[in-house]
């Protein structure tokens, strides 16, 4: 398991911080990577996937990646919310509780 | 030539906001400031005043409305009182927290409940530790003088904070006196027009007001820490730098008689006015006793405090307002910090008054400046918080 922040960038202190907590650059929300917020893990039996990108138009983060013939997960961004295996029609994605 | 206009307290602070210029006025009318932000809406509907009036259905909207726009880099103005400031209370902190340069007229009013329309600090005092840096006057021209300034320390990039400018409700807000103003074209060139270094630009995308989790929030907060330390300096350059403009000297205490008191009374806003005519009455009897009035509570002025108190041994401090449950109230609680801070000894004893706009008159003020005088003489304080004048 990784420690709290630990995907993030060297942080930062009070000086050299923007005023304000403003971010400067847009689409700076990228280099926050969220997957240590994870308590539950989206596994998907490729084999089994159908390709009908359900999970990947559901998915709040956009952490389901397209592949070819089916999809895979980004464990940087993935929060574990589990609505793709929700949504899942064929139930080929199963949430397996992160291991400590 | 100075020109001499009567003007209300409220009326000295729009005449004010006229002449710093301010692009944006998003304000919402509340007993007793409610005159402010009407001769406002009369300014900009006469053409006197070029700026973008926002009537908003609230308190917490106005202040929204002035974040929104201080961020876009204008100059903003607002203003309120009592249950508008606690409705605000919220967006106060986002003003601050997100460095909003925006400065607001508050006509103190007393809190509900019970419901009620006049003077006290309640408000503000309700909203001590919103992060904004809070002046208090003493009368109208002390508001029009302060208001002027207040754009210019808000607006300092070292700074970047909004400044409340208090007025005691009616006793200020509602009553005319002589304002010396300057000449418009004097207040443009005091305060030239705003540059914000950081502003809202749809070609250069930024984000505020992003979530910032336990791993940055401190840092952000530090900032506003340092930003209020900072402001010190500048209010200093300021206050220099009006009195060349309109010799009226200003910094962060008034003090009155100090140099040999023996004993003071410390309080906010319209009450050192009174606090003078008596102590100048007691001087003629040969009591020593003087007056000491913070202009800016916010930061407070501690060094200048130290200094001010001198050698006087024993200090009334009034708060017109009531910090319930706590051992003192809340301007009480400051001074006293400031003298354990650097070790002074001084006799002090807490007196809160006015609730509700209870006139505090001369001879209150005389009787507290002999309980004052009697502690520096006998170095015993027989009651730390007094409440003038409630009956049992």
């Amino acid at each position: 398991m990784r420690r709290q922040g630990e995907l993030s960038e060297i942080k930062a202190g009070w000086k050299s911080l923007p005023i304000g907590g403003y971010l400067l650059e847009p689409g700076s929300a990228i280099k926050y990577k969220t997957g240590d917020w994870r308590a539950f893990r989206p596994i998907i039996d490729q084999k089994r996937c159908i390709n009908c990108l359900l999970c990947w138009i559901y998915c709040p983060d956009s952490a389901i990646i397209r592949l070819e013939k089916y999809v895979d997960v980004n464990y940087e961004y993935c929060k574990g919310c589990g609505i793709c295996a929700n949504e899942c029609p064929v139930k080929c994605i199963t949430m397996i509780e992160e291991r400590r | 030539m100075a020109k001499l206009i009567g003007l209300t307290g409220n009326e000295a602070i729009a005449y004010a906001v006229k002449q710093c210029n301010v692009d944006v006025v998003a304000a919402y009318p509340i007993t007793p400031q409610t005159i402010m932000v009407e001769v406002l809406s009369e300014y900009v509907y006469n053409g006197e005043m070029d700026a973008e009036f926002i009537c908003v259905e609230s308190e917490h909207s106005a202040m929204s409305a002035c974040i929104g726009a201080s961020l876009a880099g204008a100059r903003v103005f607002t203003a309120t009182a009592s249950q508008g400031l606690a409705l605000m209370h919220e967006m106060l902190y986002i003003a601050s927290g997100l460095r909003c340069p925006i400065v607001m007229g508050i006509a103190n009013r007393a809190l509900s409940a019970p419901i009620n329309i006049h003077g006290d600090h309640s408000d503000m005092m309700g909203s001590r530790d919103c992060g904004w840096i809070q002046v208090y006057a003493e009368n109208a021209q002390e508001a029009y003088d302060w208001t002027i300034q207040a754009f210019k320390i808000a607006e300092d990039p070292r700074v970047l904070l909004p400044v409340s400018v208090n007025i005691d409700g009616f006793i200020l807000s509602h009553s005319m006196e002589g304002v010396e103003v300057l000449e418009d074209e004097e207040v443009a060139k005091f305060l030239p027009r705003r540059k914000p270094a950081i502003s809202i630009d749809p070609d250069k995308p930024i984000t505020i007001g992003a979530l910032c989790l336990p791993d940055y929030y401190f840092e952000i907060k530090f900032q506003q820490v340092q930003a209020l330390k900072e402001s010190f300096n500048v209010i200093r350059e300021v206050n220099r730098e009006y009195e060349t403009l309109s010799g009226r000297k200003y910094g962060f205490i008034e003090t009155y008689a100090m140099d040999d008191a023996e004993a003071a009374i410390v309080c906010l806003g319209s009450t050192a006015g009174t606090a003078k005519a008596v102590a100048r009455s007691l001087r003629e009897e040969g009591k020593k006793v003087g007056v000491i009035k913070p202009w800016v509570y916010r930061p407070f002025p501690e060094e200048e405090l130290i200094k001010a108190i001198g050698n006087a041994e024993a200090l009334a401090v009034l708060d017109k307002a009531c910090s319930f449950g706590a051992p003192f109230n809340a301007l009480c609680s400051d001074v006293i910090a400031t003298l354990y801070r650097y070790g002074k000894n001084v006799k002090v004893f807490n007196c809160v008054y006015g609730l509700g706009g209870r006139d505090i008159t001369p001879n209150d003020l005389k009787l507290i400046f002999n309980d004052a005088l009697e502690v520096a003489k006998t170095g015993i304080v027989r009651e730390y918080v007094k409440y003038l004048g409630v009956r049992e």
